[in-house]
């Protein structure tokens, strides 16, 4: 009946051990400090007895009689000689012993407030109540003056300088009845405070202390052994002269030195003690150290674990496979393993899987062909096939059986990559088993892993749960995130060659022969259409039309290329070619580029995804990058130095307007040493100078920039990648070609390295353009060398700036993760926290989800009210109801018409009265 | 047909809302509002509302959040992962050139910190609707917001032989800055300690007139003077604190304010101030208090409280994102805002606010300051009810969000035929 539901823990308790439940659970008394004997066997009593468990394979544990891998291990127990305190409690200890009435250990009536959340405060600032005049604290209840107590950190108390000994301290906290111990806000129920000084102390079974054997045949124990084997040697010293009756003072110096290493045991980074070290001088690891931090257990082993299952490689492009797959190496698919349940449905299908072993020879047509590892009987045994007893394995196989098979073309795994900063980090994948050692994908998934290829790796695991599959096929699939959580657009969409390609494909729509066509159209599945015409070389076919073979055929949509220049042609004939008309799926005019396909801002991407669906958009995506690489592959983009080249004329024009810049520059400088230069407002004058020289050197850039430009058009190759939008800017070419422009670090002019000059090169106090790091070479023409080193400069900050910007963003972006993490959307549209709280009544005050938003907006207005009203998106009426000039005109017949259909309409809601309401409120007609 | 001087705008809302309450959906007020007048605009027809209305209908609940998603997760990803792109510098300010202010990765982490003084505290204070395009007007009240020193309007010297200070007011800089010399003659007789310096006319006349501040006699109070001290040092030392006490005192201004300046935007006149001080610019008269702002969110929860303080928040963190030019879609900076809020105060995102306040030990634990919250845990008895993410993650159960937060019982119709088995 309860079989296939899973038991869930429902809440975990804590709480503390007292001794009395710490000498139950013990299974056996330590008390010799050895481990093993000289024949390498546990000493009993000792601390690797037998009753804490065993780690060699052929021991049984004394306790539970089980072997290895039944016995989970048993606690121990050293009875102290004298009680100590709990590093871990001193401030708390502190608090109820100043609480509470030092002779009947009362509550008293100003008794420090519970620390309670005021933990995560380090600041240990004692509330003013506390600190204030305590001179004459009487108890309430017997009437014994109090004294104060003051905690000699990390464990000792004093009152009124004597010291108060563990002993004295445990007497009292003992001494607190149950009610007032509630009252000071501990519970009771889970521990007595004077469970803080301990009287005995637990020791962990072996396996949470594993001793190493070294290669040498050494036995190296782990830290937590050897501090416990100092705390039985000095508990032995302690109790043997207490016995014997030794000097105060040597029992005294014994029973610091046992606290000194009960706390160590507990907490090796105790501020005021010196870390107890290994013999090399390494500080030991215990208890608390093994907890805390990054390495911690809860950091690195709890809330993530390591797993089977999974596959690393370095990563590689593949245009040709979809982007909801991923290419793997043989090599990787032999390795994983889907667990196939054998059922007498399938019985017979397991049973040839496993008679092919774990490496079976290709398939007929050369195809890889999937083995099996493991098979795993019903009792639960795992039997490893191999190419010898795979017939035997096979007739094993029977119903209930699982049977671990390798991986299948098809099959869903999760890949991912580091740093997974969002959800995009880790998607699903469909398996294509390939050739070669990589993994690979199409290249439209670069952005949401933020990978490239320049030697990146990444991770691959496979699904093992049938729940696990359906999950990641719904949710987690490529095609389910091309629409990003973060602004609501696409964030996998085409990038750098195909963006290229589709430039080269769609600008000025150019003429491909049948030929062409063909070897176009070869890596899809399209029939070759209909040829757009016939000139002198026979049939051909335009660009836009190959392009709109890719689009659904609902499609309709305009904007403006990113290659528009802010020219102002009319939309339709636009002599640029810049304004993207596509109707019902048909490219009219326009070219194709960044604005349209790109991630993060294609327009045609986002209108397939959202009205057509993810499916057709990934459909959309894989035939565009097919089509995009044959299509470069066809016409040839490349660039090289030479396209950065510049006539001479254009060369000296740049120069004289460096020049000019130059002279304006020591002009400015010259009236701030006469001190004839205008102070800017709320400026010193050396900054008015420095903003003066920045804006002038800018200038200069951006002219040199300007006439090299004029050079640069759409012919040449490095042009087109810029102004597609496919890779590098306008910006990055006139650096290339008219000048590099000013070198900042910390966003001013260089001014660091000798005394009051950059370089030894320049004379002292030259505040002129080139002492301060203005390159004006371009990169083409070369830069001399104290340009070379100031660009240097200005290189450098941006290293240090990434380094430094990682770490400072990561633990930003841990901290925000650990504070929202548990916030959902409950049933009712609220954002709750774990505890119920309502954060929000109702998400984003709209409750729209920004995936599914249009760039935000909850609901694409715009696009609503053309596919309702047609092309008549235009304003007709301003406000006041005047028609606006310049709108299409709308015939008589169509108005009357349209009022006609209103009045009858609004006739029967009564709602003709507020036709009558005052006009009032700014204009709301459309823009 | 109707009248051509009436608005329909009304009418058309209503239409839409009546559709929408039909089909069970509330559709925020500013999309009906905006749709009305862009239908009104069009004099769209009433079945073409109606159609138009339907649509957005159904837009409006396709792009509604699933329940149990995990919005909190996706909003602390949205914000962070786009950190990895952000600047480490201070920039200009767009607004005006002469002022920088702290943006980029460096802001963004001080709001979500909740610093109560940002790195950088900036104002932009716009002045009543009335004397917006006076420029005068507003330059004087500029001038009352900025923080005047001595040493913005007088040069201070020391004359050693005659053991006075010697406070020079500087006529331009007093006209520039609109002060008095009367203003100037209170500020020093405000502040400075009468028991030791006398205050006295100087050489000069009318508004340049200097001040002379004179050492008392060392005799009139008793002086303490160690053994090995030349006594003579004493007074000397006493005029170098005063000149340097004078460069500190404040003729006028509101407190913190170091800078005033003045930016035409449009049509009327605004002043940014470098500093910020919300209650004591808002009690100027002729600061417009309800378009006057501060960066300093702090500032705006103790002048307009909690709401007030929620939405700059989301203000100054939309303003740091979009400034890089990095979209992020402005419900995830709400939520951030609303848990920071919640409380009815400020909350830090991070161990010292939200993440230290949480319920679960484990989730604490495993945070940050580790030990700590374990030791906790025990004496007082704590109970984590395994509700969150990170608890789960760590005893190896599904989370509860998401998928996890539902439960799928298959309850077969037809009871099963085979016997229980031996």
């Amino acid at each position: 009946m309860a079989q296939g539901l899973s038991k869930r823990i429902k809440a975990l308790q804590f709480a503390f051990l007292s001794p009395d439940e710490i000498r139950r659970m013990s299974g056996v008394k330590i008390i010799t400090a050895d481990t093993y004997d000289d024949d390498g066997y546990p000493i009993e009593m000792g601390l690797m007895d037998l009753h804490l468990g065993v780690i060699e394979p052929n021991l049984r544990c004394r306790t539970c009689g089980g072997r290895v891998n039944d016995c989970p291990g048993h606690f121990g127990i050293i009875e102290l000689a004298m009680p100590v305190i709990h590093v871990g409690y001193a401030k708390e200890i502190k608090r109820l012993l100043q609480g509470t009435c030092r002779a009947c250990g009362r509550m008293l009536p100003d008794a420090p407030p519970t620390r309670g959340e005021a933990l995560a405060d380090d600041s240990e600032t004692p509330t003013p109540r506390t600190r204030e005049s305590r001179e004459e604290r009487l108890c309430p209840h017997c009437h014994e003056v109090q004294q104060r107590i003051i905690l000699d950190k990390p464990t000792t108390f004093r009152e009124n300088g004597h010291k108060i000994t563990p002993k004295e301290v445990r007497a009292r906290l003992e001494r607190i009845p149950d009610d007032d111990v509630r009252a000071l806000g501990l519970n009771p129920r889970f521990g007595r405070p004077e469970w803080m000084v301990l009287t005995v102390l637990p020791v962990p079974p072996v396996q949470v202390r594993p001793s190493i054997t070294l290669d040498s045949g050494e036995r190296s124990e782990d830290d937590l052994t050897h501090k416990l084997v100092d705390v039985l040697r000095i508990n032995q010293r302690l109790r043997e002269n207490r016995d014997m009756g030794a000097p105060q003072l040597v029992v005294e110096d014994l029973w610091e030195l046992l606290q000194y290493h009960v706390t160590t045991y507990f907490d090796n980074q105790t501020s005021g003690i010196p870390p107890a070290r290994h013999r090399s001088g390494r500080p030991l690891k215990t208890l608390a150290q093994r907890l805390k931090g990054k390495d911690g257990r809860f950091r690195s082993n709890l809330s993530g674990k390591r797993v089977n299952f999974s596959a690393r490689t370095v990563i590689s492009p593949d245009p040709l496979l979809s982007i909801n797959e991923v290419g793997i190496p043989v090599e990787v698919a032999r390795a994983l393993t889907v667990p196939l349940e054998v059922t007498p449905h399938n019985q017979e299908i397991a049973k040839e899987l496993v008679k092919r072993g774990p490496s079976p020879p290709a398939a007929p047509g050369g195809g890889f062909q999937c083995g099996v590892n493991y098979l795993i009987r019903e009792d639960g045994q795992r039997i490893k096939v191999m190419d010898k007893n795979s017939e035997a394995c096979a007739e094993l196989v029977a119903p209930g059986c699982v049977v671990e098979r390798q991986l299948i073309d098809g099959d869903i795994v999760l890949f991912n990559r580091q740093p997974s900063l969002h959800r995009m980090s880790m998607m699903a994948h469909f398996v294509k088993i390939l050739p070669h050692k990589t993994f690979r994908f199409n290249l439209c998934d670069c952005p949401p892993y933020n990978a490239d290829f320049d030697g990146d790796e990444m991770n691959l695991h496979v699904l093992q749960s049938q729940e696990a599959r359906a999950e990641a096929k719904v949710l987690m699939k490529v095609e389910e995130h091309i629409l990003s959580p973060r602004y609501g657009g696409p964030i996998i969409g085409m990038l750098h060659d195909h963006i290229t390609a589709a430039f080269l494909l769609t600008y000025q729509n150019p003429r491909f022969s049948r030929s062409e066509v063909t070897y176009l159209l070869s890596k899809l599945r399209f029939p070759v259409p209909p040829p757009a015409g016939t000139d002198k070389d026979g049939d051909f076919w335009t660009g836009k039309q190959l392009f709109s073979l890719t689009l659904p055929k609902d499609l309709s949509i305009e904007f403006r290329s990113n290659i528009w220049n802010r020219c102002d042609c009319p939309p339709t004939s636009c002599k640029h070619d810049s304004y993207v008309v596509v109707e019902n799926g048909d490219l009219k005019a326009g070219t194709i580029d960044a604005k349209a396909i790109a991630f993060q801002k294609g327009a045609i991407l986002d209108a397939i995804a959202r009205n057509n669906g993810m499916p057709r958009a990934r459909q959309f995506l894989d035939e565009m990058s097919r089509l995009s690489i044959t299509a470069i592959g066809l016409k040839g983009l490349s660039t090289g130095i030479d396209d950065e080249d510049v006539p001479e004329d254009a060369r000296h024009e740049i120069d004289d307007a460096l020049h000019k810049a130059r002279v304006k520059v020591n002009e400015l400088v010259e009236q701030y040493r006469k001190g004839e230069l205008e102070q800017m407002p709320g400026r010193s004058l050396e900054e008015t100078l420095e903003v003066m020289v920045r804006r002038e050197l800018g200038k200069a850039r951006d002219t040199a920039g300007d006439i090299a430009g004029r050079y640069l058009g759409l012919e040449n190759p490095a042009v087109i990648l810029a102004k597609s939008g496919a890779r590098g800017s306008m910006l990055n070419l006139t650096q290339m070609a008219g000048a590099v422009g000013q070198q900042s670090v910390r966003g001013e002019r260089l001014l660091r390295g000798y005394f009051s000059r950059t370089l030894p090169h320049f004379s002292r106090g030259d505040l002129g353009a080139d002492a301060r790091g203005f390159v004006s070479s371009s990169y083409k023409h070369g830069l001399s060398p104290t340009e070379y080193f100031f660009h240097s400069m200005g290189g450098r900050e941006g290293l240090v700036d990434t380094a430094v910007r990682t770490s400072r963003s990561g633990y930003m972006q841990r901290r925000l993760i650990n504070a929202l993490e548990d916030l959902k959307v409950a049933e009712d549209g609220t954002v709750r926290n774990t505890a119920g709280t309502v954060i929000e009544y109702k998400y984003g005050e709209d409750g729209i989800d920004p995936t599914r938003s249009f760039q935000g907006q909850a609901v694409p207005v715009e696009e609503i009210l053309a596919q309702v009203l047609g092309r008549r998106v235009k304003p007709i009426v301003d406000a006041k109801g005047e028609p606006i000039a310049g709108a299409p005109p709308v015939s008589e017949e169509e108005m009357d018409l349209l009022a006609e259909a209103q009045l009858e309409e609004e006739g029967e809601e009564e709602e003709s009265d507020e036709f009558g309401a005052p006009e009032e409120g700014p204009d709301f007609g459309g823009e | 047909m109707t009248d051509e001087k009436k608005s329909p705008r009304e009418s058309y809302h209503d239409r839409i809302v009546g559709i929408a309450r039909k089909e069970g959906i509330g559709l925020p007020d500013l999309l009906v509002t905006d749709l009305a007048s862009r239908l009104a605009a069009l004099r769209a027809s009433s079945a073409e509302t109606t159609k138009v209305a339907k649509s957005v209908v159904e837009r409006f609940r396709k792009a509604s959040v699933d329940a149990h998603e995990s919005v909190g997760i996706v909003a602390a990803q949205s914000i962070g992962e786009p950190g990895t792109q952000m600047t480490l510098r201070t920039f200009h300010y767009a607004g005006v050139a002469e002022m920088n202010v702290t943006l980029g990765l460096p802001r963004l982490i001080e709001l979500v910190d909740a610093r109560r003084v940002p790195s950088t505290p900036m104002m932009t204070v716009h002045v009543e609707k009335k004397l917006k395009a006076d420029r005068d007007a507003v330059q004087s009240i500029a001038l009352q917001i900025e923080v005047t020193t001595i040493p913005d309007v007088a040069s201070i010297g020391t004359v050693v032989e005659e053991l006075k200070v010697l406070v020079s007011p500087q006529v331009a800089l007093m006209h520039a800055r609109g002060v008095k010399r009367a203003d100037l003659e209170r500020a020093l007789n405000e502040n400075i300690d009468t028991r030791s310096f006398r205050l006295q006319n100087g050489a000069g006349s009318g508004e340049a007139r200097a001040f002379e501040v004179h050492l008392v006699e060392a005799g009139s109070q008793p002086v303490r003077t160690k053994k090995d001290e030349p006594a003579e040092e004493m007074p000397f030392k006493k005029l170098l604190e005063a000149s340097e006490e004078a460069k500190g005192i404040r003729i006028k201004g509101v407190t913190g304010i170091k800078r005033a300046l003045i930016k035409r935007e449009k049509d009327e006149y605004v002043i940014y101030t470098e500093g910020s001080n919300l209650e004591g610019v808002l009690e100027i008269a002729g600061v417009d208090a309800a378009r006057t702002t501060t960066n300093s969110v702090f500032e705006i929860y103790k002048v307009f409280g909690v709401e007030a303080a929620r939405a700059a928040l989301i203000q100054e963190a939309s303003r740091t994102l979009s400034e890089q030019g990095l979209g992020v879609d402005i419900r995830h900076l709400m939520l951030v805002s609303d848990v920071m809020t919640n409380e009815g105060d400020i909350r830090a995102i991070g161990r010292h606010g939200i993440s230290g306040k949480k319920t679960s030990v484990l989730a604490r634990a495993a945070f940050e300051i580790t030990a700590a919250h374990l030791l906790r845990a025990a004496i007082t008895g704590e109970v984590d009810e395994l509700k969150g993410v990170a608890e789960n993650i760590i005893v190896g159960q599904p989370i509860t969000l998401g998928t996890g937060a539902v439960n799928l019982v298959y309850r077969p119709t037809v009871a099963a035929k085979k016997p229980a088995e031996a």
